[in-house]
């Protein structure tokens, strides 16, 4: 385009009287927006891709529970009184509680890291107590909505109890909460989706399957019972359980000190690499 | 009065690159700026440390008299930034995507301004349109919205016209220019130097993190170069002693190059001595892209 040409792109004297407009006004922010716009864009990014997000990992649920219930129903006891089945589904759900919430925050840091949209979020002016905050609480509503979508989908084959509900909603949050910050964390570290695939295959999955959700750590020799008692994931599922069977391995204030003092210092550790801007702002 | 933009002894080293190398700079409320340079000069670095994508490695900078670190939320709030690279968030439509860039802004009800800015880049028949489903030109223009949402008193493209065509650098510069005419002030980077020259009042060039030349830019175009004289000769024949002035040798023609305008007089008189006579003769001045390039070579 040549000079003339871009000089013909002037519009001569703009809209209104007088050929120049009102000055302009940098309008006035209303606080929590910014908060509450990431969240509602970080919720309707899986939202829209429900499909994917929401119902294969309550059909994924479905499965493990006609397979292992269908094989051990009626041969295992765990908790007197309580069938397999039943057994399984609070533990099913916590799985699939745990891997969405890690799954939502992980990967949308991730995906916009690579595609460069990060920086969408990174130029307003949101604090990073506000873009921790968004990406917890659209992880933890993930891992809330596929968890109630498991126990939609698998109330109907089982007779569950629901002896402490309180204790059950507080695990479930308390929980998610613990990986969805795990999820900001390496969503912020990983460069590479193999990086994150690591987080995912090699730490979040073997932590999830070696928790209890299929069995009591009581029925474990005792090396593995007391490597059990190291896995974070245990007392949660191990809480979580006691909410509804109102019978656990370990006492559930000890698993929710347990939970709560991993979220607030992993929540600690997320604000500081937030703040410092570690692999965001580089 | 406050400045637009005031960056003071900025560094950035990345290792043992200095990526920004003490960079001092000043600009106005409601200037057109370019900042031009060749890859890797730091233009895009010293961008990236305005809005805060980038931490300076010492010096300071301000944004309408906010500083990008110490009062960042005022900084961001008075900078809309286009992104060099064709960036964009997959899952969601254009109307959307500037819904969100607006609410991260804190601004809950700004449909009004949302529509304007989208009417004035041609994109509200796009509106409900996902982002995949754009070309490259339109997902540009969804750029340049998204820096536009919160009505920021600066704002910095960073090659807003890489890859796009005709059609929409006219509309773009059409657009930008009326903001700066509402009293925005405009940071531009360009490769383009046809459009820097057209469009900007001032600019500075850096070259390897130092800014190597700063000033109005009928000054550069004054200070740094001479003239071309292109000249149609009867006959066909150059004196030997222009001969080392000649820069292109065209059909039926030369171009020569003067150190300033008194030497034409002297081209004439050697062609006069010579008995050659002159069919054409234009004067030429140097355009932006001859003063980019001879400050570089310089500096």
């Amino acid at each position: 385009m040549s000079r003339e040409e871009i000089a013909a792109g002037n519009p001569g004297p703009p809209p209104g009287e007088g050929g120049r407009r009102e000055p302009f006004l940098t309008p006035r922010p209303s606080p929590l927006t910014g908060f509450y716009t990431l969240f509602h864009k970080e919720w309707l990014r899986f939202w829209k891709v429900s499909v994917q997000t929401i119902l294969a990992p309550v059909l994924t649920a479905l499965l493990f529970l006609v397979v292992f219930a269908h094989s051990l129903s009626g041969r295992v006891e765990i908790f007197p009184g309580v069938d397999y089945a039943a057994f399984l589904v609070p533990g099913l759900a916590m799985m699939s509680v745990l891997q969405n919430a890690f799954a939502n925050s992980s990967s949308s840091l991730m995906q916009s890291k690579m595609t460069g949209s990060i920086v969408f979020v990174l130029l307003p002016p949101l604090s990073h107590q506000e873009f921790f905050g968004a990406y917890l609480l659209a992880s933890v509503a993930r891992g809330l909505v596929v968890g109630a979508g498991v126990f939609a989908a698998t109330v109907w084959f089982v007779d569950l109890r629901y002896e402490q509900p309180w204790w059950a909603l507080a695990f479930a949050v308390a929980s998610s909460g613990v990986l969805g910050v795990l999820g900001i964390i390496a969503g912020i570290y990983s460069d590479k989706v193999d990086e994150l695939a690591m987080f995912q295959n090699f730490i979040i999955l073997p932590l999830t399957f070696l928790s209890g959700v299929f069995y009591s750590i009581y029925s474990l020799p005792p090396l593995w019972q007391w490597l059990s008692h190291l896995n974070p994931i245990f007392y949660m599922v191990d809480g979580f359980r006691y909410g509804f069977f109102g019978v656990s391995d370990v006492s559930p204030w000890l698993s929710l000190a347990f939970v709560g003092s991993s979220f607030f210092a992993l929540s600690f550790f997320t604000l500081w690499l937030l703040r410092t801007g570690y692999k965001l702002r580089r | 009065m406050i400045t637009a933009i005031e960056v003071e002894q900025v560094t950035r080293c990345y290792g043992t690159l200095r990526a920004l190398d003490a960079v001092t700079l000043t600009i106005e409320r409601g200037e057109f700026f370019g900042l031009l340079g060749p890859n890797g000069a730091g233009k895009t670095t010293l961008i990236h440390i305005l809005a805060g994508l980038t931490l300076a490695t010492s010096g300071s900078a301000r944004v309408m008299g906010h500083d990008v670190v110490g009062a960042y939320r005022e900084a961001r709030r008075a900078l809309g930034v286009v992104p060099q690279e064709l960036v964009f968030d997959p899952f969601f439509t254009v109307r959307e995507a500037l819904d969100f860039q607006s609410g991260y802004f804190g601004l809950r009800d700004n449909r009004d301004w949302i529509e304007e800015v989208m009417s004035h880049l041609d994109l509200s028949g796009k509106a409900e349109t996902n982002m995949r489903a754009l070309s490259g030109g339109m997902k540009r223009r969804v750029m340049v919205a998204q820096a536009l949402v919160h009505k920021p008193p600066v704002i910095v493209l960073d090659e807003p016209t890489a890859g796009v065509d005709v059609e929409l650098r006219q509309a773009l510069w059409k657009f930008i220019r009326s903001l700066n005419q509402d009293g925005h002030t405009i940071v531009l980077t360009t490769h383009y130097l046809e459009e820097a020259e057209a469009l900007c009042g001032r600019i500075a060039m850096l070259k390897q993190g130092r800014i190597v030349a700063l000033d109005t830019t009928q000054n550069l175009l004054r200070r740094h170069s001479g003239c071309y004289l292109e000249l149609r000769l009867v006959p066909d024949r150059l004196p030997e002693s222009l001969a080392p002035l000649v820069v292109q040798r065209r059909e039926g023609g030369y171009r020569l190059a003067l150190r300033d305008y008194n030497a034409v007089e002297r081209v004439v008189a050697e062609l006069r001595a010579n008995n050659v006579l002159i069919q054409e003769l234009e004067v030429m001045h140097p355009d932006l892209e001859e003063v980019f390039v001879q400050i570089m070579h310089k500096s």
